[in-house]
Parts: C-alpha cells; structure tokens; sequence
C-alpha cells in the first residue's frame, strides 16, 4: 500500500484524525498540543497519528493535503485545516457545531 | 535558521499585494510568529483556502524553514 493510500484509508475510516508530531499523550510541539488539547476539552474521541515515526508519513501528508504544516485535522474524511483555524473554530463555537452536524459526540453538547 | 519578520512580510505581500500583515513574535526568539493578514482576495474562500493563499505566497520555506508561524486571516474591516 502505498503512504498515500494508507493515509486516505485512514482518513476515511476514523471519524476525527489528527496528524501530529507526537501522541495525544505526549504531544512534541506547542501547535500539536493545542489541537489535543481542544479535543480533550471536547472530550472527542480522535486517532492521533505521529508523523514523527516515518519521513514518509511526514511528507506524504503534506502532499495529501497540499499543507505545508503538522499537525492536520479531519473530520470525517475532510480536511479541516491546521491548529490556528481548529483553534479559531473552537473559540467561535464552530468546531462543536461542525462535529455535532457529523453525528460525533461532543461532551456536555451531546443533542438529546 | 529563523526567518526574518520582514522576509515574511515581503513574501507574503508580493503574493498577496492588497494585504497588510502584522507580525508579533510568539516566544520572543524571533523563531515563533504570529501573522495577521488582512485581505480582500480572502472573500468567498474558505479558512483552509484563505491559509492556502498565505502559505503558497510564502512559498517553499513554508513548513520548512518557517515551521513555526501561526496564521490568522481576515477581511478588510467595512
């Protein structure tokens, strides 16, 4: 399979996927530990993939996204964007809409 | 091997030319920034497309090099 198949099945097969140096444990940058963070207040559940573990990894998602930066967030198959727009969708209230609007549970925003 | 606020400024303006762009340095090393950039070529484009357009003015130290620059993006207040 190649890297770029791997990361397409992987998009399309988990919910919400966060590429990022590091684990959702142990985040290595500022900008990837925002993103878990966010998702951790959320309390969403999210497949974290450590580009740091392959160069191929780390390559081939910029070339799957035509994004130069890590970490990277999907929801649902879709690219959502990097840290500083997650962010800003978190502040605005977007994000908890858009992965509601997905059927993804968000914590205390669960409809009934 | 930080990049120069005023680089970034210039790279980011010859690709965009109507923007302003506002540089604050994150961590005070000159290797962490935050960029604001004002634009109207940003309207009717989505946030991915609107850092899209940034990151293509900047260009290949985009990730590289410059692997440390938060982005904001916004229209020209009315």
């Amino acid at each position: 399979m190649s890297i770029q198949d791997f990361i397409d099945s992987q998009v399309k097969s988990n919910d919400v996927v966060v590429f990022m140096k590091g684990t959702p444990q142990f985040p290595m940058c500022g900008f990837s530990g925002q993103v878990a963070q966010i998702f951790t207040l959320l309390g969403t559940d999210y497949k974290g993939i450590n580009v740091l573990d392959s160069d191929e990894m780390r390559q081939g998602i910029k070339a799957y996204t035509n994004w130069p930066t890590i970490p990277q967030i999907f929801v649902k198959g879709e690219f959502v964007g990097g840290c500083d727009i997650v962010r800003e969708m978190y502040q605005s209230g977007e994000l908890q809409t858009l992965l509601e609007e997905k059927g993804i549970p968000v914590m205390g925003r669960a409809s009934a | 091997m930080a990049m120069e606020a005023s680089e970034i400024v210039a790279l980011i303006k010859a690709g965009l030319p109507d923007s302003e762009v506002t540089m604050r340095d994150l961590a005070g090393d000159g290797n962490h920034w935050h960029a604001t950039v004002v634009s109207e070529s940003f309207r009717g484009k989505s946030r991915v497309q609107q850092h899209q357009m940034v990151y293509a003015a900047i260009g290949e130290p985009m990730g590289g090099v410059l692997h440390a620059l938060a982005l904001q993006t916004e229209l020209p207040k009315p």
